[in-house]
């Protein structure tokens, strides 16, 4: 039988966990989100240096291992005298990465906004910032909430890697947990079903969102 | 590139000015050499077959398309261009843009705003007026639309006719000082075209300043002031309306008028 009640006793343990994932996963979510949505604008300037310079930023973190780009902040970065602690080089690493995600995502999506409703903004004298916070950034924002979401259960997931850096969160929590009672097969099963819980949460807030923009992007 | 032909052009009531405007997509050219006037209160149709480069016409009017070579007046000013005949800023042309009213044959209407929303975003964002001053004129205008009661609801719940007096009360709230109307019925089910020209027709009494692309031939007819007849990137005819449906001067407009549909 799988018995669970240890980890109610090691409860604080396990809250202690789920508090630094939590945390690492709401700030990283958002500042990647925010960040991404800044950058965006960048891949349709008309400056060739800078699309080129952000398409190539973004194809590096894309196809770097996330294990690698933690390690290389957390351990890479001192030697050239910046010293971030556990938890924020943690924290730094999710948000670089997912933001280029998010980056991409976006200019995915921009790509295939529908021209007539940027057409007629044009016509009517939107431009510049106006263009960008009015129409394009609200359709954007819309349009691309499934593939947020996803970004946001992957961010979830990622969050374990940071174990390796001595991060204390859910994984590290009951990996501590399972080498004092020797019952890694509970422990690990109880932390998926958080990680489970974690992304039907997200999965919620993205259905509210979805259904909230559904009728404003058609 | 033409020069100005006149200097009075503040004294007259001139509003727009077309000038030699020409333009190509390629090899193709869709506009030559097109040039026309239109005076305060006057009403013009732009007719003829599809493809002979009348929504271009109206497109590089707001200067949504660049013509290769001409000139767009609209009052004593000049399209794209500053006076000093340097290109203008982004800033120059779009307010130079927001006294331009356009309707689109697919609405274009902004999917994330309501109704009321569509209707104010550019006094308010463009024109930098303030909402309180905008939001009781946006109400009347829709009233005048007859879609007062719409105000709150988003454009995916609007039929098609519902969409285009949005499209019309969206471009009388920038009191613009032209209304350019691409196809404004084309995508219209049938049922639903009458209520979208009745609109059109009362701002035309009211004495709005328009042009229209359009092939409602007896709305043509009966609302404007002057027909001109665009065939192969050329204005084939410029007449009164009574003079172009009833003794259409050119071979290439009787062809026309004897296959389009007058209704």
């Amino acid at each position: 039988m799988l018995d669970f009640s240890v980890i109610w006793q090691e409860r604080d343990t396990v809250v202690r966990g789920l508090e630094t994932t939590l945390s690492l996963v709401l700030i990283a979510g958002s500042l990647s989100l925010l960040i991404g949505m800044l950058l965006t604008p960048l891949f349709f300037s008309r400056q060739l240096w800078i699309r080129k310079s952000l398409e190539a930023l973004c194809g590096a973190m894309r196809c770097a291992p996330f294990l690698l780009f933690v390690y290389l902040i957390y351990f890479g970065l001192p030697s050239y005298g910046i010293e971030l602690d556990k938890w924020t080089s943690g924290l730094v690493a999710m948000v670089v990465y997912n933001a280029a995600y998010m980056a991409i995502i976006f200019k995915s999506v921009w790509v295939e906004l529908p021209t007539d409703s940027i057409e007629a903004a044009t016509a009517y004298g939107f431009g510049g910032r106006k263009m960008l916070t009015k129409i394009i950034g609200p359709l954007l924002f819309m349009r691309s909430i499934p593939m947020v979401g996803n970004q946001w259960i992957q961010i979830v997931k990622d969050s374990a890697y940071l174990g390796i850096i001595s991060v204390f969160d859910i994984t590290a929590a009951f990996n501590s947990i399972q080498a004092i009672y020797f019952n890694p097969f509970v422990c690990f099963i109880a932390a998926g079903l958080i990680y489970w819980a974690l992304c039907l949460l997200v999965e919620a807030i993205v259905h509210v969102v979805a259904r909230y923009a559904r009728e404003r992007i058609a | 590139m033409n020069a100005l032909a006149t200097p009075e052009v503040e004294t007259d009531s001139t509003v727009l000015r077309v000038q030699g405007i020409s333009k190509s997509f390629g090899d193709n050219q869709v506009l030559n050499d097109i040039s026309f006037e239109l005076k305060k209160g006057e009403v013009l149709s732009l007719l003829g077959p599809s493809g002979c480069g009348k929504s271009t016409l109206l497109r590089c009017i707001n200067w949504l398309e660049t013509p290769d070579a001409g000139q767009v007046r609209l009052n004593s000013e000049r399209m794209g261009y500053t006076p000093q005949g340097t290109l203008m800023k982004d800033a120059q042309l779009a307010a130079l843009r927001a006294r331009i009213g356009m309707v689109f044959q697919h609405f274009a209407l902004w999917p994330h705003m309501t109704v009321l929303e569509n209707v104010m975003a550019s006094p308010v964002h463009v024109q930098k007026r303030s909402r309180q001053e905008v939001e009781p004129e946006a109400r009347a205008i829709l009233e005048q639309v007859g879609l007062s009661d719409k105000a709150g609801m988003l454009p995916s719940r609007l039929s098609g006719g519902q969409k285009q007096r949005v499209g019309i009360a969206r471009a009388l709230a920038m009191k613009p000082d032209i209304l350019l109307f691409d196809e404004p019925t084309s995508a219209l089910d049938p049922m639903l075209v009458g209520e979208v020209l009745e609109v059109m027709r009362n701002l035309a009494a009211a004495g709005a300043t328009m042009v229209i692309v359009t092939h409602e031939m007896k709305f043509a007819h009966q609302v404007s002031s002057r027909i001109i007849f665009m065939d192969g990137g050329h204005v084939v005819e410029n007449r009164s309306p009574d003079q172009f449906f009833g003794d259409p001067q050119t071979e290439k407009a009787k062809t026309f008028l004897k296959d389009v549909v007058y209704k």
